[in-house]
C-alpha cells in the first residue's frame, strides 16, 4: 500500500449549513449508497447486464458538487460510473433503474445502459464510457454558456459546467488539452477529478509523474484544489467557491477530491490488487457516517431523523426496482428510432 | 448570376448562415485571424468576433468534442478540418459522440454539426494529407456523408448542411476550390440526399463522387466522339446514397461503372456494389466495375501518384470493356 496522501486541513468552524440542508445532503448519500447496493443485488440475479461500476465509498463527490449547483439549468457531464451522479443531478431512481434493466421507460430508453444515463430534462450530459472523452463534451457546454453570454449577450446564461471523471483519465490528452482551452477562454467549467486511487488495476502513483492531480491545473494558469472526497462539507465548500468563481466568469476550477471505491472496478472486477489493510483504511472513512455523526455533533439532528431518511430512501430504491420490473421492453419496431434526430 | 469559385461559394453558405441564425459559429485551425487555410472562412472573424469564429488551439479530438457538446445544448458548430485527414485523431469524437450519442441516449440530445473541409488526393502532399476518409468513416452509424463537386452544389449544400439536424461530415476535395460557377443572387438550398445526373445517357451508370466527376465527364468528351453514351451520376451523398436515381439509372443502362478515389478495400465503391448486386441484381447485364485508387499510401512522387488514383484514359476503356460486352 502506498501511503495515504494528508488531505487538506478543512476550517470546520467555517461552516455554514441548515438543517435542511443537512438532511438534503445525507438523503442524497443515502440514495446513492442504497441504490448501488440495490445494483449489485440485481446484478447478481441476473436483472441487469453488462459492465457495471458501483460508486459506493465516492458519494461525498456527487453530493457535494452536484447538490450545489442550481438543478435543471446547470450542466452534469459523468464517466461509465455515472448512475449516482444522474441520481444527484434529479434523474429519478425509477428512470434510473429502469434503464439498468433496459426497458423503454429508463433515462436513455433502455438504448444506452448502465455506461450512458442521459437526460437533457435534468441536464445531465451524460455518462461517456471511454475514459476522457467527456471531458470535452462538457467544455463544449461550457462553451456554448459563455458563448450565449458573450456573443449573444445573453446575461442570463450563467449556468455552470461540472464534469466528473477519475484519476486514471488525468493522464488522457484530452484532459491537458481542456484544461488549456478552458482556461485560455475562461470557461465556466470545474473538472471534478475523483481520485480513487486505482484505474481498473492501475495504481495511480504507477501510471503518472505527478500523483497530485490538482496541481496539473497551475501550469495552465487555472486554480486547482485538493479536496477530502470522503467529506461532504468539505467538498460541498470547495464546490461553492468553484461555482460562484465560474458563474461570475472567472473561469475553470480543477477540483480533486481523493476518494475510494468500497468495491471492484465493476461487478466484474475480482478486485484481486488492492490490499485488505488500504480497503479498511478507507472503509473507516465512510462518508455518509462521516456527515452523520457531523450533522448529529452540530446539533442539527438526532439519529431517529437519519433512520427515517434512510427508510424513506430505501423505499424510494424498492419502488425504482419494482417500476423497472414492470415497464415494458423497449419495442422492437423501433429498433432504427433516435438514430437521427427526425426519428 | 455572379462568377464565383468554389473557396467563395462555401464561405457565402457559411456567411449566409451565420447570419441568419446566431447559433452558427465556425471552429478549427486558423479558421479566424488566418481566414481559414484555403480561405473559405476569410473576412468572417473580422465581421462575426471571436466567439462565432473561433481560433482552436491544435487539439483535433478536443475541439471535435467541444462541438459536440456545444451542439448538445444549442449551437451549430462547423468544424473546419484543416485537412480532413487530420480529423483521423478526432475519430472518437466523430464516431462515439457526433455519430452515436443521439441513439445512445434514447433520443435525448440531437447533434445539429458539420464537420467540413478538403480531402481527397491533392498534388504530391503525401500520404498523410491525401486521405479519404469518406470509407473510414462510413461504418459509423448517425453521420450523413456528403461530397460537394462544385461551386454551386458546394454552396447549396453547405447551407442544407448548415440547418440540417444532424451530423454532416462534408468533404470538399482540396483540388478543386478554384472552380467557378455562375451563381444565382438569389438564396438557394440544395437536398442533402439527393444524387445529381451530371450527364444524361443509355449505355452505362457511371456512378461517381467529389473530384472523380470531372475525370468522368472528361472521359465522356471522348467518348461521346466515339459514339458512347454513358450516364454520370454525381452521387453527392455518401451515407445514405440516393438509391431511386441510381435505380432509375440502371433499369435503364443494365451496367455500372464506380469511378471513385477512395482505396478499393473498403471503400465507398464496396458498399455500392454489394447494393447494387442486393437490390439491382436483375437489371444487371454485366459485373460491376469498380475503377478505384490503390491500396497503397499515397506516394509523394508525381508519376507514382498519378499511378495511384484514377485517371480519365482508364474510365475510358473501361466503359468500352463494359459496353462492348455481349449480354
Amino acid at each position: 500500500m502506498v501511503a495515504e496522501r494528508t488531505v487538506p486541513k478543512f476550517d470546520r468552524s467555517s461552516i455554514k449549513i441548515t438543517k435542511e440542508e443537512g438532511l438534503m445532503l445525507y438523503e442524497d448519500m443515502v440514495l446513492g449508497r442504497l441504490f448501488e447496493d440495490k445494483c449489485a443485488e440485481m446484478y447478481y440475479r441476473g436483472r441487469m447486464f453488462g459492465f457495471v461500476h458501483l460508486y459506493n465509498g465516492q458519494e461525498a463527490v456527487s453530493t457535494g458538487v452536484i447538490r450545489a449547483l442550481r438543478r435543471d439549468e446547470d450542466f452534469v457531464s459523468s464517466t461509465y460510473r455515472d448512475h449516482v451522479h444522474a441520481l444527484s443531478a434529479g434523474v429519478p431512481a425509477r428512470e434510473v433503474m429502469a434503464e439498468l434493466f433496459g426497458k423503454a421507460t429508463g433515462c436513455s430508453k433502455g438504448r444506452g445502459g448502465s455506461m450512458h444515463m442521459f437526460s437533457a430534462e435534468h441536464n445531465l450530459l451524460g455518462g461517456y464510457a471511454f475514459v476522457a472523452e467527456g471531458i470535452p463534451v462538457a467544455m463544449g457546454a461550457a462553451f456554448q454558456s459563455k458563448y450565449r453570454r458573450e456573443a449573444l449577450k445573453d446575461n442570463n446564461a450563467d449556468q455552470v459546467t461540472t464534469c466528473f471523471f477519475g484519476d486514471g483519465a488525468s493522464n488522457n490528452g484530452q484532459f491537458f488539452e481542456c484544461l488549456n482551452m478552458s482556461a485560455l477562454w475562461k470557461l465556466p467549467i470545474i473538472y471534478v477529478v475523483e481520485n480513487n486511487k486505482w484505474a481498473i488495476g492501475m495504481a495511480h502513483d504507477r501510471a503518472t509523474s505527478q500523483p497530485e492531480i490538482y496541481k496539473k491545473a497551475s501550469v495552465f494558469d487555472m486554480e486547482g484544489y485538493e479536496v477530502d472526497g470522503m467529506d461532504v462539507l468539505a467538498v460541498r465548500d470547495v464546490a461553492q467557491k468553484a461555482i460562484a468563481r465560474a458563474r461570475a466568469g472567472e473561469g475553470p476550477t480543477l477540483i480533486e477530491a481523493l476518494t475510494y471505491r468500497f468495491r471492484g472496478h465493476s461487478l466484474a472486477d475480482p478486485d484481486e490488487l488492492r490490499s485488505e489493510k488500504e480497503k479498511e483504511f478507507w472503509a473507516s472513512k465512510d462518508p455518509i457516517k462521516k456527515l452523520a455523526k457531523d450533522l448529529t455533533n452540530m446539533g442539527l439532528v438526532v439519529s431517529e431523523e437519519l433512520k427515517a431518511i434512510e427508510e424513506k430512501v430505501q423505499a424510494i430504491v424498492n419502488d425504482a426496482v419494482e417500476f423497472a420490473e414492470n415497464s415494458p421492453e423497449p419495442d422492437p419496431d423501433e429498433l432504427r428510432r433516435y438514430v437521427f434526430a427526425e426519428d | 448570376m455572379a462568377e464565383t469559385l468554389m473557396f467563395n461559394a462555401l464561405r457565402e453558405a457559411t456567411d449566409e448562415e451565420m447570419a441568419r441564425d446566431n447559433t452558427v459559429f465556425v471552429l478549427g485551425e486558423d479558421v479566424g485571424h488566418y481566414g481559414g487555410s484555403y480561405k473559405v472562412t476569410k473576412g468572417l472573424y473580422e465581421k462575426y468576433g471571436e466567439f462565432r469564429v473561433l481560433d482552436t488551439p491544435i487539439a483535433e479530438n478536443s475541439f471535435s468534442g467541444l462541438a459536440v457538446g456545444a451542439a448538445m445544448t444549442g449551437l451549430r458548430p462547423i468544424i473546419e478540418g484543416m485537412n480532413m485527414g487530420f480529423l483521423l485523431l478526432a475519430f472518437n469524437q466523430i464516431a462515439n459522440n457526433a455519430g452515436m450519442l443521439r441513439y445512445t441516449s434514447g433520443g435525448n440530445f440531437k447533434i445539429p454539426m458539420v464537420i467540413r473541409g478538403p480531402g481527397g488526393v491533392g498534388r504530391q502532399l503525401g500520404a498523410e494529407h491525401s486521405q479519404r476518409l469518406e470509407a473510414y468513416f462510413h461504418a459509423v452509424p448517425g453521420l450523413k456523408i456528403v461530397a460537394c463537386s462544385t461551386a454551386y452544389n458546394a454552396k447549396g449544400l453547405l447551407k442544407a448542411a448548415i440547418r440540417d439536424e444532424n451530423p454532416v461530415l462534408f468533404f470538399e476535395h482540396v483540388l478543386l476550390y478554384n472552380l467557378k460557377d455562375d451563381l444565382p443572387e438569389e438564396e438557394y438550398i440544395l437536398p442533402l440526399d439527393k444524387a445529381e445526373v451530371v450527364r444524361k445517357g443509355k449505355d452505362v451508370t457511371v456512378l461517381t463522387y467529389s473530384r472523380m466527376r470531372h475525370h468522368c465527364t472528361q472521359a465522356a468528351k471522348n467518348l461521346e466522339k466515339q459514339g458512347y453514351d454513358p450516364e454520370i451520376i454525381d452521387l453527392i451523398s455518401l451515407k445514405p446514397f440516393d438509391m431511386e436515381t441510381i435505380r432509375e439509372s440502371v433499369k435503364k443502362t443494365h451496367r455500372v461503372i464506380i469511378v471513385e478515389e477512395c482505396m478499393k478495400t473498403g471503400g465507398i465503391g464496396a458498399e455500392l456494389v454489394a447494393l447494387v448486386s442486393e437490390q439491382l441484381f436483375d437489371e444487371l447485364d454485366a459485373p460491376v466495375v469498380r475503377l478505384s485508387s490503390q491500396d497503397i499510401p499515397t506516394p509523394y512522387n508525381g508519376k507514382l501518384e498519378a499511378l495511384t488514383i484514377v485517371q480519365p484514359q482508364q474510365i475510358v476503356e473501361a466503359i468500352h470493356k463494359v459496353v462492348d460486352s455481349q449480354i
